[in-house]
């Protein structure tokens, strides 16, 4: 009996810290292979490179863990940044600028809450459909022009407290965030609950609808500062910045170890995939790989890691069930 | 006839994390012979027949098809010997047609990897004169009948040439007319020489057809007759060993006041006009056939499903239910029938599962308290006696008692005053079933009251103090402890007990 409980332990163990192995492992690999990959500079560079994508993915964790999912992200970003930049060259405030580049991001994702518990429309299509609408406003409503001279937002971008980057202290803090709201609070216990098994969730008298909306409303406020973000670190209001951004912020998670089953994912995993991701293509670059070969390399490590951890879950269930799980236990038929 | 064993197994045991499911198993069907395997739920009939259909691999012991040796690795490959299961509760995809699913997977071919829709035209109006079926091939599932689809899963078998059918509890959800068109079908299949095992705990049934009646307990085989050597009270007693009513860890509690009044509840999904109240310190049971709501009357009851009329009174304090939070805060929880539905959540560990439904007395202002949450926990759990290895494993890894477990510490630590138990011992062995009846009489001499819905009437029988009987969503009968009998219980169920006129 012992030996098996020392398995099992070791599984969990393995499964989960296994991403913090790959990265450290990724660490000293890229450092070997290029001796400049662990300077501060560098390092901060990538950090900062990565800020935007990885407040997005701390949101999509949030979602994922609760069974959903945003699509809309990047457009979002998108008419958020560019609402909140106007507004900037209207009034002069940033804190005005700021809270507007929030209230958009949480007002689309109210929507998307909305749609997806109110209508029962799937998350995909929910988020899908605003993906479309909100890219749709940000060109209307800027006439598809950018906003150039945006003056001192771009400090949200481009300042620093000593060698950190602002994008980064907001990442760190957005992370902290996403930490605490998943290990420490019943709402985070909650999402994992409603992702896990929605139907026992709801049978423990957890408000189901409250969760979901509050998760995307969560995720609509990373998403408003990831707009604010995006644009001052591009020094221009944008409407078409941002698009595929949705899919770079879902690589981090799933990396990180986000199950889209729902019900499991961590900060730290999805900052871990956040790097591992900002990393390779880090290195790639410094290695000079060329830029079209980086994306098949991308995404076959997308299809590596989930289908290792795919694998990894099928041979434990095997291991502890004698393969007890593996047809559909009969749905009851009902008439 | 007795060389002509078409399945045997021999010595066959499996055993799932904590459960020993299957012992040393030994069986036979003949040719031209119905053998009806009964048992209690949780017996192991399920997985003996999952291992035969081999869905599962037993940890030892063989099978031989015919008298040759076989491995059966897959349902693929039980087909391909001749081995055809019937499941009791059906899948199948609604919105294929009775041809398409005749054939399914083995769809005949044309040049090109074409399906070929003429051949099976012409083999399915085949079929269905043959057996004398009045079908049309282009229905769509979704529109056929339970017992209908159930013909159609023994045509599949005749159209393999099958010759070992097997059927699990083939009748849990047909009418008596299907049952009567259902019995001449196995008899027409016997009198061709096919072997069928005939899954049943119903005593009528399986005196009407079978040859032969092994009787398995606890993951043994107790005892395989002819029918003949057999009588009903016979096989009730080796079904359920020596516990028959007696056994069950019941003690006389003191009731109390009328803690719980349900009047004149009705509701969509199948109850209609309910009454009835429980008192403090009271097991109050709720027996009835498959579908006759009692489930659905204490989904609604516990606010996850909706009621259109009728009153609930909490120590006499009306209540609203609309959602399962109302109930709770008025004292009232659920453990579901449907554990891995409605119970766990697989993926996340015991401790989370077990704080699931009371966060509020370990969050503060959203915050979590750790260590207390811990303590908690483990006391709850060493209580009920959950066997795991730390409080930190998934729930997905223990065995079904202990998730039951899991489920029951959830609501402990809600401390509620009425309990719903909705076949709390479904699935789960017989350990594990003692710990749970220990623990309700516990529950009851604290004070609490219980709600037991249950289809096992010897569990019922010896753990209630009071019984409610359900047919058709209303209550058809109510008895006290000493009126307990089988009989009496199935008479209301079956409502044959109406008085005059």
């Amino acid at each position: 009996m012992s030996s098996l409980i020392t398995r099992e332990k070791w599984q969990t163990i393995k499964s989960r810290y296994s991403i913090y192995l790959v990265l450290i492992v990724m660490i000293i690999a890229c450092n070997l292979l290029n001796e400049n990959f662990l300077s501060s500079r560098n390092i901060a560079n990538i950090s900062a490179q990565i800020s935007v994508t990885t407040i997005l993915a701390f949101g999509e964790t949030l979602l994922i863990i609760a069974g959903l999912l945003d699509l809309s992200c990047g457009s979002v970003l998108a008419l958020a940044g560019v609402m909140s930049v106007f507004i900037y060259k209207e009034t002069g405030s940033m804190p005005v600028a700021f809270g507007i580049g929030l209230l958009f991001g949480v007002a689309c994702n109210y929507i998307n809450g909305i749609l997806v518990w109110n209508f029962r429309i799937p998350a995909f299509i929910a988020t899908l459909a605003m993906m479309t609408v909100a890219r749709g406003i940000s060109l209307l409503f800027t006439r598809g022009q950018n906003i150039y001279q945006i003056g001192d937002y771009v400090w949200f971008g481009q300042g620093q407290v000593g060698f950190v980057p602002i994008p980064v202290i907001f990442m760190v803090i957005v992370g902290i965030l996403t930490w605490y709201i998943l290990g420490h609070t019943s709402f985070g216990r909650s999402l994992y609950a409603v992702g896990g098994n929605e139907e026992a969730a709801r049978a423990s008298g957890i408000n189901i609808g409250r969760i979901k909306i509050g998760a995307y409303l969560i995720n609509g406020a990373f998403v408003g500062l990831a707009g604010i973000l995006m644009m001052a670190r591009t020094n221009v209001g944008a409407p078409n910045s941002g698009q595929g951004y949705e899919f770079e912020a879902l690589t981090a998670a799933i990396i990180g170890g986000t199950s889209f089953s729902g019900g499991l994912g961590t900060a730290g995993g999805t900052l871990a995939g956040a790097f591992i991701v900002g990393f390779l293509n880090n290195i790639m670059n410094l290695t000079g790989v060329d830029s079209y070969l980086q994306q098949v390399i991308k995404g076959a490590i997308i299809a590596l890691a989930v289908g290792y951890d795919m694998w990894a879950k099928l041979n434990r269930t095997k291991k502890t069930l004698g393969a007890a799980r593996i047809p559909n236990e009969p749905k009851e038929a009902k008439k | 006839m007795t060389q002509n064993l078409l399945l045997e197994v021999k010595h066959i045991s499996k055993a799932f994390p904590g459960v020993k499911a299957l012992d040393d198993v030994s069986f036979s069907v003949k040719a031209g012979s119905v053998h009806v395997l009964c048992g209690e739920n949780g017996a192991g009939k399920s997985t003996l027949m999952k291992i035969i259909n081999g869905i599962y691999q037993p940890d030892s012991g063989e099978t031989f098809v015919r008298g040759e040796k076989v491995h059966i690795g897959s349902p693929i490959k039980a087909g391909e010997l001749g081995i055809s299961m019937i499941f009791q509760e059906l899948n199948y995809t609604p919105e294929m047609s009775i041809e398409e699913s005749l054939f399914v997977g083995r769809w005949p071919k044309k040049r090109f990897g074409l399906i070929d829709w003429r051949s099976i035209r012409e083999r399915t109006l085949q079929l269905l004169e043959q057996e004398n079926l009045p079908y049309d091939p282009e229905t769509k599932l979704k529109d056929l009948s339970i017992s209908n689809l159930q013909m159609l899963e023994i045509l599949k078998a005749v159209s393999r040439d099958s010759d070992v059918i097997i059927m699990d509890e083939p009748t849990s959800s047909i009418t008596n007319k299907e049952i009567e068109i259902l019995f001449q079908k196995i008899d027409n299949l016997r009198a061709r020489g096919k072997a069928i095992v005939y899954i049943s705990h119903k005593m009528d049934e399986i005196f009407r057809i079978a040859d032969e009646i092994s009787i398995l307990r606890d993951g043994r085989v107790v005892e395989t007759r002819a029918k003949d050597e057999f009588d009903i009270d016979s096989v009730i007693a080796l079904m359920v060993g020596r516990t028959l009513g007696h056994g069950y860890p019941k003690e006389d509690v003191a009731r109390g006041e009328t803690v719980l009044e349900v009047e004149h509840f009705s509701g969509p999904s199948g109850f209609d006009d309910v009454s009835f109240h429980v008192k403090k310190g009271e097991i109050v049971g709720f027996a009835g056939l498959v579908g006759a709501g009692r489930t659905e009357l204490v989904r609604a009851l516990f606010g996850l499903d909706e009621h259109f009329h009728g009153t609930v009174k909490v120590h006499g304090n009306p209540i609203k239910i609309r959602s399962v939070q109302d109930s709770i805060k008025s004292g009232i929880v659920m453990l579901s029938e449907d554990r891995r539905r409605f119970g766990i959540v697989p993926v996340r560990d015991v401790k989370e599962n077990v704080t699931l439904a009371s966060m509020e007395q370990f969050f503060k202002n959203g915050h979590l308290y750790t260590a207390k949450e811990r303590s908690k926990v483990e006391e709850i759990c060493g209580r009920i006696n959950v066997k795991m290895p730390s409080i930190d494993v998934q729930v997905s890894t223990l065995s079904g008692g202990n998730q039951q477990k899991v489920v029951l510490s959830k609501w402990m630590l809600q401390d509620p005053d009425i309990l719903i138990l909705d076949e709390p011992t479904r699935g789960i062995d017989v350990g594990a079933k003692v710990e749970i009846y220990k623990l309700m009489t516990t529950l009851v001499k604290e004070g609490k009251s219980i709600i037991m819905v249950s289809s096992e009437l010897p569990e019922l029988i010896g753990m209630c103090d009071r019984m409610y009987v359900m047919a058709a969503g209303r209550i058809t009968g109510e008895l006290e402890r000493a009126e307990f009998s089988q009989e009496t219980i199935m008479r209301y169920a079956m409502n044959m007990a109406r008085r005059a006129s």
